[in-house]
Formats: structure tokens, sequence, C-alpha cells
């Protein structure tokens, strides 16, 4: 092992392709688990939505199509930034690194701020599900199921994207340190598989939530 | 595609730039989509284009198309797993009304 | 029998218990070898709040009047009981304590693939502890450790948030777990190691770890839904928008159902590792019983609705899971048809592990043919939520288990601590616990067939002779654990020091010192033959 690759291998591995290939596997199996917990609410939603087509339709046309469209863009294109940042760090280019990750940090933040006006407005118009949800449609109580299961879902992708822009924070710090290089770059990698995982439950959640009853 | 001895898989721009033009144009089609009354193909139109985006990005943003053949399976087992899960609580809210006795 | 000249050894002067001193040095450790001792002394104290718990069951069970609890008390007694038996001790029983000291050895690796968040999850899992006890201590919860709804999320006023979210925690801390061994065992395996040069302890903590990941994550998000849905008063759950509260049963028990093999599957493996090391035999059908791990895990994910047979699920869904239950009896018949065969004109020296693992193989056994029972929907209806049922599933978790557990734990005993431990004492306490153990809960079966039902505090004075029977044997049973105890103890302190391979056995453990270097090795492993190889047994056994 040559000695600049001796100072990023850490004592228990033997080489960095076993050190990368540790961490990628190790992220990878993170993401399943993220597949199972929330395959759990996707879970629900085919129950109750096989249950309630119609109040699930009903329910569905009161989110907004064109922020919901314009979201999904936006978190498509912080894939691409993401994917461009885990590149320039593969290739050691500290500056479209540092450029990238903001980008994408960016392009995150916009998205949750379109994510916060949407819950904004639903709040206001009582769609909210409690003492104070009102819908005009038939089967109510059914389209504030839907609005449950519409809230635990985006809420928390919401909440993963929190943590990512966290993760690209310390990513982006480490960065500007030129930290990172050909022989070490695990974290941006991870970071990367991890904000596109939470871009492929975005890619789920667009037409199961705000698709359904569109042709109606 | 180039690769150092210790870099993993170094994927051209260009590569990066199509796929996400693909997902846009997909996002737009399934949005398209939605608006027509086709039936039951409204869902798998949804769900279709939603893999098929999903995929893309797996395959080329997540390097497995580039990775070693464990990656694959791990993703493999992920969807299968998540398919039991769904598969079999459906053998029972499929069949529940069947007897037409309520509670069974 | 006679004392083996090899048994004893001069310890070496360094090793991971003397490298580094200090109180820091071990509640910052980054060894595999120190998490695992860490974990020991956490589970061992839950074991005792949870043993605690039991006792008083037993005692209020004792008399068939509720004299000694209301029925508030007793629900909250049980409730506990199972709650730190399940998610805090059995769960990370042999994975957590005996997987992390022995995979990195078993594989020749220098540690685990993430040491840091080895050391993290130890953390979450005290931190999960924590959760729990606070609950415990303010009250505690009275939902069962099945949280069933409604009941949890409208009507219990017991703090089942915070017991919901110490599970919780302890989950991440169990995925973690499992991450770690997985792509320990598949990115750090010695030159020359194989798949199917692992030994059979590695096999079983592989498909367990896979229980880990795919399983635990669901009930993670099933007890946040159940926590949001206590907070808001309004979910998922929730009747009346159309909520099914079986769908809580099939998320809950998608997890809860694999999590019995998330118990059973590593005690399989130990006892994989002390059959042919005790019969000085290698072992029959290795593949088989490799395979047959893993077909546990996966098969173990396709039966959970069993435990909702009376709930009111569709019938036919009924069927199909009752068929596929029977199924899970196949893999484990092949285990203990192979174990057995195993022993099969085997030289078998009956040391204190041998005697757990073939307590194992006994009870094991029990447990598992009564499982097959109740996978019959016939007879599931007729003793549904019967002492049956608890009898039964104490035979797989108490019987097979921590019968895995203990034998684990008296195995590499001179590993861990470089220690021996005294020999006629441990046998006495194995005996002391399997006769325990079947006095207290071979009564439960016929009590449960003649219609007791469980989470009661009083029962119709016919039970009575039955049920002081059960109570008595636990008192044997506790008994019997509180021996090794004392001189498990007693041995760090006073033991003779063990020779890096007092056994006589063979296995990459037994090939480093006792205790093994902080790096595992002195010289990195490189394997050039499978595991159990016997066939040489004339020069490695002793000719006794
Ligand atoms: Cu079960």
């Amino acid at each position: 092992m040559a000695a600049d690759a001796r100072a990023v291998v850490a004592h228990h591995f033997d080489s960095p392709d076993q050190q990368r290939e540790a961490a990628s596997l190790g992220m990878w199996v993170f993401l399943v688990t993220e597949v199972m917990f929330f395959g759990g609410l996707f879970l629900a939603y085919v129950v109750y939505r096989g249950s309630f087509p119609h109040a699930f339709a009903a329910a569905s046309r009161e989110l907004d199509i064109v922020l919901g469209t314009t979201n999904t863009a936006l978190l498509l294109a912080s894939s691409l930034t993401m994917a461009l940042a885990v590149r320039a760090a593969q290739l050691g280019r500290r500056l479209p690194l540092v450029v990238f990750l903001a980008l994408t940090m960016a392009l995150g933040s916009v998205f949750l701020g379109i994510k916060m006006y949407e819950y904004h407005h639903k709040f206001v118009e009582g769609l909210f599900p409690g003492a104070a949800f009102r819908f005009s449609g038939p089967e109510a109580p059914h389209a504030e199921m839907f609005f449950c299961l519409y809230f635990a879902m985006t809420g928390l992708h919401a909440l993963h994207m929190v943590i990512g822009l966290g993760v690209l924070a310390v990513m982006l710090v480490l960065g500007a340190r030129g930290r990172f290089g050909p022989l070490y770059h695990n974290p941006v990698e991870c970071a990367g598989l991890y904000w596109h995982f939470v871009d492929i439950v975005w890619i789920f959640l667009f037409p199961l939530l705000y698709l359904v009853g569109r042709h109606a | 595609m180039k690769t150092h001895p210790h870099t993993g898989p170094v994927v051209p721009v260009g590569v990066y730039v199509a796929v996400f033009a693909a997902l846009l144009i997909l996002t737009a089609m399934t949005t398209a989509a939605a608006f027509h009354d086709l039936g039951p193909m409204n869902n798998v139109v949804a769900l279709g284009i939603a893999a098929l985006k999903a995929t893309l990005v797996v395959l080329f943003f997540m390097h497995v198309r580039y990775g070693t053949r464990l990656i694959p399976l791990v993703v493999a087992a992920g969807l299968f797993w998540l398919v039991i899960l769904i598969a079999l609580s459906l053998t029972d809210y499929l069949t529940r009304g069947w007897l037409g006795v309520p509670g069974r | 029998m006679v004392a083996l000249p090899s048994e004893t050894g001069i310890p070496p002067k360094v090793h991971y218990l003397n490298a580094d001193y200090g109180i820091r040095s071990w509640l910052l450790t980054t060894d595999h070898k120190r998490i695992g001792i860490l974990y020991l002394i956490s589970i061992t104290f839950f074991f005792a709040i949870g043993g605690l718990m039991a006792v008083l069951i037993r005692m209020e069970l004792a008399t068939p009047e509720g004299d000694l609890f209301q029925s508030d008390t007793y629900n909250r007694l049980f409730t506990m009981h199972g709650i730190m038996m399940i998610f805090f001790f059995l769960i990370p029983s042999i994975p957590a304590v005996l997987g992390n000291f022995l995979i990195p050895i078993m594989v020749g690796a220098r540690d685990l693939a993430f040491p840091r968040l080895n050391l993290f999850s130890w953390y979450l899992f005290n931190i999960a502890g924590l959760f729990t006890i606070w609950a415990l201590v303010h009250g505690g919860v009275d939902t069962g450790w099945t949280f069933y709804t409604p009941y949890s999320t409208r009507y219990s006023n017991t703090h089942v948030i915070a017991t919901a979210l110490g599970i919780f925690i302890a989950g991440f801390s169990s995925i973690l777990t499992g991450l770690n061994f997985v792509v320990t065992i598949h990115r750090m395996r010695a030159p020359g190691l194989g798949w199917f040069r692992l030994p059979l302890f590695v096999w079983s903590l592989y498909a367990t770890s896979l229980i880990f990941i795919l399983g635990t994550p669901v009930l993670a998000i099933t007890l946040l839904l159940l926590a949001a849905e206590r907070v808001f008063g309004i979910g998922i759950f929730d009747p009346s928008l159309g909520g099914d509260p079986l769908l809580f049963q099939h998320l809950f028990w998608f997890y809860s159902h694999p999590a019995v093999y998330i118990m059973v599957l590593p005690a399989m493996g130990v006892v994989s590792e002390i059959v042919p090391a005790f019969a000085r035999k290698k072992i029959f059908g290795y593949r088989f019983i490799a395979y047959a791990s893993v077909a546990l895990a996966v098969l173990g994910f396709l039966v959970w609705a069993h435990h909702m047979f009376v709930a009111g699920m569709s019938i036919y869904a009924a069927t199909v899971f009752s068929a596929l239950s029977m199924l899970v009896a196949v893999p484990s018949a092949v285990k203990v048809f192979n174990w057995t065969a195993t022993l099969y004109q085997g030289s078998i020296s009956w040391d204190t592990p041998m005697l757990y693992a073939l307590g194992f193989i006994g009870l094991f056994t029990m447990g598992g043919l009564t499982g097959v029972m109740l996978a019959t929907l016939g007879i599931d209806v007729h003793v549904h939520d019967t002492y049956f049922i608890i009898a039964h599933f104490h035979y797989i978790m108490v019987g097979g288990a921590i019968m895995g557990y203990l034998g684990g734990l008296h195995y590499w005993w001179p590993k861990i601590t470089g220690k021996l431990y005294p020999r006629f004492w441990s046998r006495i306490s194995a005996m002391v616990i399997f006769i325990g153990f079947n006095v207290t809960f071979f009564p439960q079966f016929i009590l449960g067939y003649l219609g007791m039902p469980r989470r009661y505090h009083a029962y119709p004075p016919e039970f009575q002779v039955l049920n002081v029977m059960s109570s008595a044997g636990a008192t044997i049973l506790g008994v019997g654990y509180l021996i090794p105890l004392i001189y498990f103890i007693w041995s760090m302190r006073y033991g003779r020091h063990a020779s890096s391979n007092p056994w006589g056995v063979v296995g990459l453990e037994w090939e480093t010192t006792s205790p093994p270097p902080t790096e595992n090795f002195e010289t990195p492993p490189v394997v050039t033959r499978g595991p159990y190889e016997y066939s040489r047994s004339e020069e490695v056994a002793d000719g006794r």
C-alpha cells in the first residue's frame, strides 16, 4: 500500500478499495432498511386506497399539482447536481465539489420551502387531520385518512431531506477543506446515495399523492 | 468511463445530463397521462413511469450499473421484501369479504 | 474427568482487556470485543429486571385468587416482563454479545467494518433501555408487549409513548448491529475464507442480520405511527376514519414473528459450534445447516398472520398463512436431524456447553412441534390466548434461545476472559436450569389445553396444582440462573488461566490467545481448510 493510501485507510481495513466497498455496501444496506421503513406507510396507503378509491381521488385533487410537479423537477435537478458533486470528489476537484454541493443544498431548500408553503395552505384550508378538519366532498372521514397518509408520508420524506441537508453541510465544510480526493471520498459518495434515495421516495410519492384523481 | 485504481467509477457528465433529461421528460409524461381517463391503466402508467424513473436514478446516479454484483442483489432483496410485506398483507384484504360473514 | 494438561495456560502479556485501563478506555472503546462485554453487562441488567417481573408474576399465580396484585398492576407486570425480555435481552443477547465478540475473529478480521457505529449502537441500546425504565418507574405500560390498537392508541392511560420510543431506539441499535455484521461478513473475510468455510455460527448470524435489517424498520415505522396517533388523537389505525386495527397487527407481526428467529437462529448457530466440538466430529450436513439458516430467515417473513387467526382476518388468507407456517418446520427439522447425525458415533464429552446444547435440541424440538400444532387453524382457535401459547413460546425463547446463549457463554468464556470457571458447578447449574425450566413450563401446556387463559391475575381453583408446580419450577430456574452469575464473576478474579484452546477444538477463535490481542491475531490468518476439520481428531483431541 502506498503511503498516501495508508493515511486514509482505517486500521482495520487492508486497502482503500476494501474500505470504499465496505462503506458503500453499508450505505446500501442502510437504504434497504429505509425502503422497509417507508414500506409500512406504502402498505397502509395501498390498503386504504383500495378500500376508499373515490375518497382518495377526491382528496388528492385538493393538492396543488403545479407545486407538486415543480418540486419533482427541483428534486430531480438536485439529484443531478449531487451526482456531479460525487464526480468532482472522485476526481479531487475541490471547487466544483463545493459548488455542486451548495447547488444541491439550495435546490433541496427550495423544495422544502415549497413544501412548507403547501402545508401552510392545507392548515388554512382545514385539511390537516384532527378536530379542525373540514372537507366538503363525500366520505369526509376517508378523505381525512388520505390526509393522514399525506402528512405522514411527505412529513417523513421532508424529515429525511432535512437530515440530508445537514449531512451535505458537513460534506461541504470537509470538501472545502480539501479532505476528499481519488483515494478517499466515501463520505460524499454515501451522502449522495442517501440523497438519491430520498429523491426516489419522492418519485413514488408524487404520482401516489398528487396524480390519483386528476382525470375525474 | 475512466477509472483510477481506487476511485470507483467516474461517469461522464454527458451520461448524467442525459439521465436528468429523461427523468424530466418522464415526469412530464406521467403528469400529462394523469389527466386522461385510462381506467385502471392510470395506475399502471403512473407506477410504471415511477418505477422507470427510480431505475434510472439507481442505475446511473447511484452507480449500480458500474459497481459490484453484490449491490444489485441488495437492491433486489429490499424490493423483494417490500413485495412480501404488501402482497401477503393483501391476501387478507382482498379476500376478507368473500365469505359474506363479518369478521371472516 | 481429569483436567487436560492443555486446559490451563499462561496468559499473553498484553491482550485486549489490559491493553488500556480506566473507565474512559471502556466507554469510548471501538474494540468489538470490549463492546461485546459492554453489551453483556447491559443485557444482564435488563434480564434481571425482566426476571424480577417474572418472579412477581409467578408469585401472584401461586394462588387462584388475585390477592397479591391488582389486575391493573398485573397487566403492567406481564407487559414489562415481555418488553424487557424480548427487546432488551433476547434480541440483543447472542448477536450483540457473542456475535460482536466472535464474528470479526471468526472471519479473521481485526474488527467489525464500522467500529464506531458499533459503539454508537451500544449507546443507543442503553438510551432505549433508559426510556423504557423511565416508563416503568413512572407507572409502566399495560398494553401487553404487542401494543394492539385501538387500546394502545386510545384507551390505555399508561406510558405507551415512552415505551414505544424506547423500543424504536432499541430497534435502531439492532439495525446498526445487523448492518455491521453483514458488511463485515461480506467484505472483511480473511484470505482463503470462502463462504463455505465460514463457521455455522457466522452463517446463522448472517441470517439473523438479514432479519434485523429487513424486519426492524417495519416495527419502527409502526411504533412511530402508533405514537403519532396517540399524540394527535387521530391517525391511520383509527376506525372512525375507516382505519383498520388489523393493519397494525399485520405491520407489528411482520417484524415480531421474524423476531422469534432473531432469538433462535443465533442459538442454533451456537449449537452448531458446540455439537461438533464436543462430539469431536465434523458437522454432518454443513451446507444444509447453512442454507437452513437462510431459509428460516426468509420463511420467517411469510408466516406472520398466524398470530391473527382469531382477530378477524380473512379465513382464506388464514389458510395460506397456516400452510406457510408449517413450512418453517422443514429447515428447523433439517438442523435438528443434522445435529443428531453429528452426535452419532461421535466421541462425546459431557462438558457444560454440550449439556446446554443438548438441552437446546430437546427443548427447541418440543417448542417447534407445538408450533406446528399452533399453525394448524383448528387447534389455534381452540388454544388461542391460553397458557398453551405461553408454554410454546417459552420453550422456544427460554428453552431455545437462553439455553443457546448460556451454552455459548460457557463455550467461549475462557476465550473472552482468559479464565476457567468451575466445571462442577457449571454442570450442576446446567442441570438445575434444565429441570427448573421443564417444571415451570410443561405444566403450562396442560393448563392451556385445559383452557386457562393468559394475562389474568386470577384463575379457577382447579388450576392451582399445576400453577404451583409452575411457580416452584420458576424458583428452581431462578436459582439455576444465579449460579452461573456467581461463578462467572468468581472466575474473573480467581479462575485459573485458560490456554488458547482449552477445549482442544478447531476454529479460528481458538488459534489466537485467550484473551485475544486487541487486533485479534498476532499475524493475520490465512485460511486453508473448512471448519470442523476433526478428521485428524486423534491428534487434535486428547486421547481421553
Ligand atoms: Cu409467529
